[in-house]
């Protein structure tokens, strides 16, 4: 299991890239962090999550 | 005119010796000279953050007005020289730079090094997500204030502040985007900017990261 924003997934063994899609998250859009960690635009893709990893998934919306 | 020293004096009265030692030797960027940026940097100017530099690539433009902290007269003009003009009118101790440029993932590692904390304040997701990335890859030990929604007229209390992983700090609501045609109204923007000055605040005074 993994926690993604506060809640239980279950997606180890997915790369990071991988789950946002489906999850239908906008890449040019989001910031990750892995363990406390951003983990780099040219990482998401080869990031592979890990039974027991917290991850946070910010999407950011226009206005400022 | 006053001195440095009677407005030293004046904001340690108010503010106390320890706070302002520390907002006087501090120094923050920000990014974005919009609804968020304009107002973020003149609340840092008033507490007597002692240097700010300014980044934006735009000029004034009249849409602006509703929110933005400018004046009729400074229409047409860039932002980062406008806002320069008007912070050194409010806090003429304060060391104000700026450089008019549009910040990408490719100049953020140069100008931007060297930041103990910067402020994001765009308007674009994208770029929003461009800086926050850049940053926190680039710059292991820099904090990072960011706004992330504050369109249309949503509850105003439903604008929070809340970290994220060890340096990011995010305002706003989280979802009220401009892409589903939400106005941006001063009232909820300058929640947010208020939101994103205070974080910063609290950094400078409570963590002794300058």
């Amino acid at each position: 299991m993994v926690t993604i924003n506060g809640k239980q997934y279950e997606v180890s063994g997915k790369t990071i890239a991988a789950y946002l899609t489906e999850a239908k998250y906008d890449l040019q859009r989001v910031a990750v962090e892995l363990n406390g960690e951003i983990v780099s635009k040219g990482k998401l893709a080869e990031t592979i999550m890990q039974d027991g990893d917290v991850m946070e998934v910010v999407s950011f919306v226009g206005g400022g | 005119m006053f001195t440095r020293l009677e407005l030293h004096e004046a904001l340690v009265a108010r503010h106390g010796a320890e706070n302002q030692a520390r907002l006087e030797s501090a120094r923050v960027a920000v990014c974005g000279l919009g609804g968020l940026g304009s107002n973020v940097a003149i609340a840092l100017a008033r507490a007597g953050v002692g240097a700010l530099h300014l980044f934006d690539f735009d000029c004034v433009e009249l849409s602006n007005l509703n929110r933005q902290q400018y004046f009729p007269r400074q229409l047409g003009r860039p932002k980062t020289e406008a806002l320069a003009e008007t912070l050194s009118e409010i806090a003429p101790y304060c060391q104000i730079s700026a450089t008019t440029v549009r910040l990408t993932e490719e100049n953020i590692p140069s100008l931007l090094a060297g930041f103990p904390i910067i402020c994001e304040a765009f308007d674009r997701a994208e770029a929003k997500a461009t800086l926050v990335n850049t940053v926190l890859t680039a710059f292991p030990d820099t904090w990072l204030v960011a706004g992330n929604g504050m369109a249309g007229l949503g509850e105003g209390n439903l604008i929070q502040t809340r970290q994220v992983g060890k340096r990011l700090i995010l305002c706003g609501d989280g979802i009220s985007g401009v892409e589903s045609g939400a106005p941006l109204f001063s009232a909820r923007v300058l929640l947010c900017a208020a939101h994103q000055a205070l974080a910063i605040l609290r950094l400078i005074t409570q963590t002794n990261i300058n």
